[in-house]
């Protein structure tokens, strides 16, 4: 019988849950995938287009104020300097050289803040692929800008008005694309979730961030980080970062969920934190849920985590230990928005905000000489008419760093301890 | 009933030489008391097999009309425990299968399968559980006393069509088109060639479904098939009077049983008496 080999399942996690009609299409993928990962011309036209068109390295950054905040010396990766602002792009790349090796001419994509939906769009510009991203219109409302950015670069954006109209449908949708143009189409999930071989595909793809930040990082501290930070929505640059340093048992992995409205209520989208094993979008792993296993709406103020699943690895680094999963509410989030912007000049995602607010609320967690590696997985220029809409962020300079600080600090460590 | 019915209704059919009629119904659609006067209205119209659907908050092999349903019938508060209920009151002479997601079947826990037994089910079908996804699971369910029924689609290549009819029972479900479900205008031109692949690597009978909606393409597939499985057009009907879906199934019986007789290249009791042969596509 054709089962799963065993790099598809982590733990008891992953797997492929999903209709009839794809197993042939995920077969012959994870084929092109083991073909093309050990071919050198796969791996130089991907360095050469994240070399020459992304931008890589990024760069590793200092924060002198936050680190005097985190009572710790902070660095960023600033995977927000990619091209397009996030680091989507290191996963769009390689699964379009991917498709195109497949001979794949149309790509489906479904997106949640739209920055793998502009990722999507951008590397299909400079391809000549056709394009199909599904966005819920929630989305389309809060990340306005990017629905312009896709449709400028060519790509057909659908809106998705079912369910939460929220990552979560506009997941489904693409699947359903998927399953009806199988033939001809290519879908580029865009974190590290779906069914096998789509979790591992991504992560190797996303690996560039901890490959690179594990290299800065020893030659600009001389040691490893003492801790690795990064948001986890599907949890893709999470696992990008992490990969690089999930041997060195010693660093310690902190995931930050959005903790939305707060943990006690149900609007939130921590799965890890909150949920419980389930299936959803072809692989098993934790689930917002109810008892009857009917999928609970997630809810964050920023839309790439507003996702109840989450990708099978973290369920599997959560429940070995080697992880760990705290969250970070709206507000909090909100702050932190707010302090990275006037404290170091960089405007970081909503999602990105979320693991700014959880390291600048850990002042006496380390020692002086422990550094700290914070994943900045995307800028905020995405948020910044959300934000302002909420009448927030651009009040008088008085005191930025210490009243942002301050806002970010108290109500993000009781959320995490939690 | 259990598996038995299942492979007990299907050996009538043949020696009749009838086609099956298997009819979904989403459970508690419109509500729970229509789903019962459904139930008992497509039995007395003809259905063979029900497949009773266990409503899923994100189907996604499904179009519109069936999302639709299930929304809405999780809005009526239907559940796993629930659907198994409507088994006991509806009590027709006819096997029902339940039709679901896995979540939701998980999520009922480890004696889920044995407490559908009890409720007087008789198979068992997972959209999202394909073979050699999961064998624990598979087994657990394989293992249940009911019939597990397996999915072949379009894309599925001929060495795994038979690797999925050994695994699964009661009949072989036959997708008739890449997609999710949903009325459609024709018949994929394909079809015959792949009821015929399918044929030569089972002989289990094989339902076709996905799209099928007018008596017209009953009988057009009852020629190449044991069965028929309409869902959306059953549901959408439903969705505008109990009524109106059990006349499409009255419909739907009067064209399948126009597409009666010998049934090309079928298993047994054709192919018991060795004509096994028969396995080449019609020109
Ligand atoms: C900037 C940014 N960070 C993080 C995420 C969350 O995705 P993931 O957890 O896969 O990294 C998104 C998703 O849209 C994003 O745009």
């Amino acid at each position: 019988m054709s089962t799963l080999a065993t790099h598809d399942r982590f733990g008891i996690f992953g797997g492929r849950y999903v209709p009839e009609t794809l197993i042939p299409a995920l077969e012959a993928l994870d084929q092109a995938l083991t073909q093309a990962l050990a071919d050198p011309a796969f791996r130089s036209e991907i360095d050469d287009l994240l070399g020459t068109y992304v931008g890589r390295p990024s760069p590793l950054s200092t924060a002198p104020r936050l680190s005097a905040l985190a009572g710790a010396p902070v660095y960023l990766k600033r995977e927000d300097l990619n091209h397009t602002g996030a680091h989507k792009i290191n996963n769009t790349v390689g699964q379009a050289v991917l498709a195109r090796r497949m001979g794949k001419r149309r790509i489906i994509a479904e997106t949640g803040a739209g920055q793998h939906g502009v990722a999507t769009a951008t590397i299909c510009a400079r391809f000549g692929l056709q394009c199909v991203v599904y966005m819920g219109t929630e989305d389309m409302r809060r990340q306005e800008l990017n629905v312009y950015r896709m449709r400028l670069m060519g790509a057909t954006v659908t809106p998705v008005d079912s369910g939460t109209r929220t990552l979560k449908d506009a997941t489904t949708e693409a699947i359903r694309d998927w399953v009806t143009n199988v033939n001809d189409s290519h879908y580029i999930i865009g974190s590290v979730v779906g069914p096998a071989p789509y979790p591992r595909m991504v992560r190797e793809f996303q690996s560039v961030i901890g490959r690179e930040a594990r290299r800065q990082i020893l030659e600009r501290a001389g040691r490893l980080p003492h801790t690795v930070v990064a948001c986890v929505g599907g949890g893709s640059n999470a696992i990008g970062i992490f990969s690089g340093f999930v041997d060195d048992r010693a660093v310690e992995l902190i995931g930050v969920e959005a903790g939305g409205e707060g943990l006690d209520t149900d609007r939130h989208a921590a799965s890890l934190t909150r949920g419980t094993p389930g299936v959803l979008h072809g692989s098993l792993s934790y689930l917002l849920q109810d008892a009857a296993g009917q999928v609970h709406p997630a809810h964050s103020i920023s839309a790439g985590l507003d996702y109840p699943g989450v990708g099978p690895e973290h369920a599997y680094l959560k429940d070995s230990g080697r992880a760990t999963y705290v969250a970070v509410s709206d507000a909090e989030a909100l702050a932190a928005f707010e302090l990275l912007s006037r404290s170091e000049g960089i405007i970081p995602a909503l999602e990105t905000a979320h693991a700014v607010a959880w390291v600048a609320a850990q002042a006496g967690r380390w020692q002086a000489d422990q550094p700290v590696l914070l994943c900045v997985s995307g800028r905020g220029d995405k948020d910044v008419g959300q934000v302002s809409a909420l009448g927030l962020g651009a009040g008088e300079a008085a005191g930025g760093v210490g009243r942002a600080g301050a806002a970010g600090a108290a109500p993000v460590g009781e959320t995490s301890r939690r | 009933m259990s598996a038995g019915a299942l492979a007990s209704r299907f050996t009538a059919l043949r020696q009749a030489r009838r086609r099956a009629l298997v009819c979904y119904v989403t459970a508690g659609f419109p509500d729970a008391a229509a789903t019962v006067t459904l139930v008992q209205g497509l039995a007395a119209a003809g259905a063979d097999v029900i497949e009773l659907g266990i409503p899923f908050s994100d189907p996604l092999a499904d179009g519109p009309v069936i999302q639709g349903s299930s929304q809405r019938a999780l809005d009526n508060g239907m559940t796993y425990e629930g659907a198994l209920a409507l088994i006991g009151r509806a009590r027709v002479d006819v096997p029902i299968i339940l039709f679901t997601y896995l979540n939701p079947l998980l999520a009922a826990g480890p004696d889920a399968l044995r407490r559908a037994v009890d409720a007087g089910a008789a198979g068992v079908l997972v959209t999202d559980l394909p073979v050699g996804a999961d064998p624990p699971r598979e087994e657990w369910l394989g293992s249940s006393g009911l019939a597990f029924v397996r999915l072949v689609a379009p894309t599925t290549p001929p060495a795994r069509m038979a690797e999925i009819a050994r695994h699964g029972s009661g009949f072989v479900y036959l997708i008739s088109r890449l997609g999710v479900t949903g009325e459609r205008a024709d018949l994929p031109p394909e079809l015959p060639l792949t009821v015929q692949r399918l044929r030569s690597a089972t002989d289990l009978p094989v339902c076709v479904g996905f799209g099928i909606a007018r008596r017209d393409q009953a009988t057009a597939v009852g020629r190449l098939a044991d069965g028929i499985v309409v869902g959306s057009a059953l549901v959408a009907a439903a969705g505008r009077s109990i009524d109106g879906a059990i006349d499409l199934a009255r419909e739907l019986r009067r064209g399948l049983d126009a597409a009666g007789g010998e049934l090309p290249g079928a298993g047994a009791p054709t192919r018991a008496a060795g004509e096994a042969s028969r396995a080449t596509p019609p020109a």
